[in-house]
């Protein structure tokens, strides 16, 4: 029987991972955004629509709406606490950070910039997972790109 | 066309199919020491103590399948249909042999019905491409089902936009069964093929393809049987369910991937033009033009999977080896004993038939509070596999109001306890989420 003790299975589902997936942060519509972008995992049907109000290349708003697994729901959540209040060029640093993280640096998962997002190191030793974790970042990199 | 005897010499499966009626004689056999014919499973391998339960998606090889394949490439291997000299005779009658158990395997009155294919799905565009490109213009009507896989809703979507015909669905009930009641009003329609599975792939709802075909042809419309996950689990005969045609994969059943057959009566066969083009499926070749060779070459461009059909045959013979009768009873014994346990587990919805005689032992369903994957992962930590998505059926996810189910899918190895297993790593999802 294995437990949340066991390394593997804790590394993944953290508690501060479980309280985004149950309380997710900037959840709903964002009337006066400036991007929407609606990007989905065709192999698992994760999906999210994210939101942004994007003013003189900053993120002076950002919100989600989504479905899927814990690890994509809550790392969404985390990114769009990252991201609020930030310059965009900021916010495409975190994503090359968060990626690098995922790719097991280990530099990167001490990296505290990451903030909460720093929890889903551990996803990196389940490669069927990696994808779910990256959804978020991947629509914020294709807004930033739309926004121009 | 080699016509020889099922099972000759060649064959692994007869020797297990002496070796069973010698241990045990006709009767339920047993799962347990069934896996000893599987290499994947052996307890010094890799994959010791592993629950697999995504037989759905592809089931693990019977030592037969594997030794037939093996020996096909090392004693008997040649291009078929070809050489003068006698390695590449016994090349062609192996390869023939092999088409011959699959036709005696699915009730085909006429070897010459049984097409190679990559797969169900190369069977199903197959037809699609060739059968529909020629019997389905515009404004003509498909009718499909909300239980169809993508391989049997795509090539038709293809197809309707090319020839400007409309696709149709045949609804579920609240237990994912056909909604027969929609039939007739359907079939009302100008439906020049209704396509539907043999067995739901998601749900593991046995559909009642012999009903369906009846109605179907009193309404003058042709009808294909997406059969891969049919041919595993239940007793095909082409000619008892009606049907036009009836597609197959080898994986399905304990054989290799990459192969599969395609079975279509003879008459629509004739009629159809070629497939792919190449060399195997010609008669004469001119600068400008060809004819075609002979059915079933005619649909078998290039040189064919030899390995891979030596290969089925062999797994045909050890599927039949182990009765149909003791099969049917093992899958009852784990439908039942699944939906008992499962149905147990606080915050779990089963979907599918509540009635084990309308189902296979496939079970999709969801958690409260636990998506999809996150079950999958918990239960891989365990050493149990499972399937967590769409399952290649996402208008029927769409329509049970869930972006994906988790499925555990059995066949012939599956034991009870292994349901057991499942049922206590779903307990600890529950807890990790808890």
């Amino acid at each position: 029987m294995i437990d949340r003790s066991t390394p593997a299975l804790g590394d993944l589902f953290q508690d501060i991972i479980l309280e985004h997936y149950r309380r997710p942060r900037n959840k709903g519509a964002l009337q006066d955004a400036t991007v929407n972008v609606h990007m989905n995992n065709p192999t698992c049907g994760d999906e999210v629509h994210l939101h942004l109000v994007v003013e003189e290349g900053v993120v002076r708003d950002v919100a989600f709406e989504g479905e899927g697994c814990s690890i994509s729901q809550s790392s969404i959540s985390m990114m769009t606490q990252m991201l609020k209040g930030q310059p965009v060029e900021e916010g495409l640093r975190l994503a090359e950070r968060f990626k690098e993280m995922m790719h097991g640096d280990a530099d990167a998962a001490k990296d505290k910039a990451l903030r909460d997002a720093r929890a889903l190191a551990g996803v990196s030793k389940f490669p069927t997972r990696v994808k779910c974790a990256l959804l978020g970042w991947d629509a914020f990199e294709e807004a930033v790109e739309r926004q121009g | 066309m080699s016509e020889s005897v099922p099972g000759g010499a060649h064959t692994g499966g007869a020797t297990l199919a002496a070796e069973n009626a010698g241990r045990s004689g006709p009767g339920p056999f047993d799962p347990a020491r069934l896996r000893d014919r599987f290499p994947i499973f052996r307890p010094e391998g890799p994959n010791a103590g592993l629950v697999y339960l995504d037989s759905a998606a592809t089931a693990q090889r019977p030592d037969v399948v594997l030794d037939a394949i093996n020996d096909f490439y090392r004693d008997d291997n040649a291009n078929v249909h070809r050489g003068l000299y006698e390695l590449s005779r016994r090349a062609t009658e192996r390869f023939e042999e092999a088409r011959s158990t699959v036709a005696r395997f699915i009730g085909a009155r006429d070897t010459a019905e049984v097409v190679w294919t990559r797969g169900t799905t190369e069977g199903i565009n197959l037809v699609a491409a060739t059968w529909g490109a020629g019997n389905v213009g515009p404004g003509d009507e498909i009718l499909l089902t909300m239980l169809d896989h993508h391989s049997n809703v795509v090539p038709w979507q293809l197809l309707a936009r090319r020839v400007g015909a409309r696709l149709r669905y045949v609804d579920i009930d609240e237990s994912g069964r056909l909604r027969l009641d929609q039939l007739d009003a359907a079939l009302k329609g100008p439906v020049k093929l209704v396509a539907l599975n043999h067995v739901s792939n998601a749900l593991g709802t046995i559909n009642p393809v012999a009903e369906v075909v009846e109605r179907a042809r009193s309404a003058g419309a042709r009808v294909l049987v997406d059969g891969a996950q049919g041919a595993p689990h239940l007793p095909v005969d082409v000619e008892a369910l009606g049907c036009d045609f009836y597609a197959l994969s080898a994986h399905k059943m304990g054989g290799p991937m990459g192969i599969g057959a395609l079975w279509a009566r003879r008459e629509l066969l004739d009629a159809m033009p070629p497939y792919q083009g190449g060399g195997e499926m010609i008669d004469v070749v001119h600068p400008d033009e060809s004819t075609w060779a002979e059915l079933p070459h005619k649909f078998e461009a290039g040189t064919p999977n030899v390995g891979g059909a030596v290969g089925m045959a062999a797994a045909v013979d050890f599927v039949q080896s182990l009765t149909p009768a003791a099969v049917k009873e093992h899958e009852s014994r784990l439908v039942a004993y699944g939906l008992e346990r499962l149905g147990r587990v606080a915050g779990l919805r089963l979907f599918g038939p509540a009635e084990p005689e309308d189902r296979i032992a496939v079970f999709s369903f969801a958690m409260q509070g636990v998506h999809p994957h996150d079950v999958a992962t918990i239960l891989d930590a365990q050493g149990i596999a499972v399937r967590a998505g769409h399952h290649c059926t996402q208008p029927l996810m769409r329509r049970l109001g869930v972006p994906a189910t988790t499925r555990a899918s059995c066949w012939v190895y599956n034991t009870t306890d292994e349901i057991d297993r499942l049922v206590e790593g779903l307990e600890e999802a529950a807890r990790v989420f808890g």
